[in-house]
């Protein structure tokens, strides 16, 4: 009982803990929709400085100003959509942390998919042709007649296996 | 008993298959880790679109005006070079760009990104000053329309105003010789 708490404390301590925020205090709307609408939008937006972390979550100095203009924008009347132009209108479209569905990313977007396709159909035809030819073979094996046998069976029993001989 | 069975060779060349894979590859990724090529460099969204519109203060005490966009679209090629006293790259690139100014083959002109007044000052004091115009950026908002993530960043913008390159980091001998000259001579032709 002891090691069942003792391993569910532990489960409990590694698992992941809240995603952490860097958003400070004077940085916070004071309308809780927009500001709900602006941490959304940054944590969709990466740091151009971190680069693995949305500016929601980053502590760099133009993470602190990309959050802050967020929020002008919405303050300004700005759609979400709108918001995210304007980033991208700026830094392009790395700035998003979801790459959009373009052209230029169908082979990112779709490339694995196809992959899998297309190496699910290799192995089954492998497979396929595998069980084909295993099988011919297997018929192709002759049976053994009753002289054989009686040479097998002397052969195992000298060996130990096999039917005991008195 | 000599002659191969027909399907030996097409068996062969199919085992070749993964180890070709393999080989391809691995040229895809020795050429992605060539020194040259920083992941972290990100192509500007601004290339070939007209420098965005501002209008930046003087720095006050430089002895230059200020920096504007419609200074950008006067007919000449330009550069413009995003720096700030706090920024050791910044101090690295400086000398190359004073000898650029001297040299007088193409205006630079600079946006002072983030930094206190005094301080650029007193930098530009010591060090010398190769800009004909700054622009004073301290909120750095002016940088953020121009898709700056740092300092420093130095933009090639043509005779329209449309910005042509962006180098970001410092700027080296190498780059210098080999892209920024290169370019500066084709803008002007």
């Amino acid at each position: 009982m002891r090691r069942l708490a003792a391993a569910l404390l532990t489960l409990a301590l590694a698992s992941p803990a809240a995603p952490a925020l860097a958003v400070e205090p004077d940085e916070i709307l004071d309308d809780p929709v927009l500001e709900a609408r602006a941490r959304d939008i940054s944590a969709g937006l990466r740091c151009l400085v971190c680069q693995n972390e949305s500016i929601d979550a980053s502590s760099a100095e133009l993470a602190r100003d990309l959050r802050i203009l967020v929020r002008e924008r919405l303050v300004a009347g700005d759609s979400d959509d709108e918001v995210r132009d304007f980033m991208v209108a700026r830094y392009g479209d790395f700035v998003l942390l979801k790459p959009p569905v373009k052209p230029e990313t169908y082979l990112l977007w779709f490339g694995p998919g196809v992959i899998l396709v297309l190496a699910s159909l290799g192995a089954g035809l492998y497979l396929r042709r595998r069980r084909m030819t295993a099988g011919t073979a297997a018929t192709a094996a002759p049976a053994l007649n009753a002289e054989e046998r009686a040479r097998l069976e002397r052969l195992l029993a000298d060996q130990g296996e096999g039917p005991a001989r008195d | 008993m000599s002659a191969v069975a027909p399907g030996a060779t097409r068996r062969r060349l199919v085992f070749l298959a993964p180890a070709l894979v393999f080989v391809a590859l691995a040229g895809a990724f020795l050429w992605g880790l060539r020194p040259e090529r920083d992941p972290r460099i990100l192509p500007s969204a601004l290339l070939e679109k007209p420098v965005p519109e501002f209008d930046a203060g003087p720095l006050a005490g430089a002895g230059v005006p200020g920096l504007a966009s419609s200074d950008l679209k006067s007919g000449q090629v330009s550069l413009v070079n995003f720096f700030a006293s706090w920024c050791i790259p910044c101090r690295a690139e400086h000398p190359l760009l004073m000898d650029l100014a001297a040299a007088g083959t193409v205006t630079i002109h600079g946006i002072n990104y983030k930094n206190k007044p005094q301080e650029a000052q007193a930098w530009l004091a010591d060090l010398g000053n190769p800009y004909g115009r700054i622009g004073v950026d301290e909120s750095g908002r002016i940088g953020i329309d121009w898709g700056v993530s740092g300092v420093p960043e130095t933009f090639v913008i043509d005779r329209e105003g449309r910005i042509r390159y962006r180098h970001w980091g410092p700027i080296d001998g190498r780059a210098m010789k080999e892209i920024i000259l290169p370019l500066v001579a084709e803008l002007n032709q």
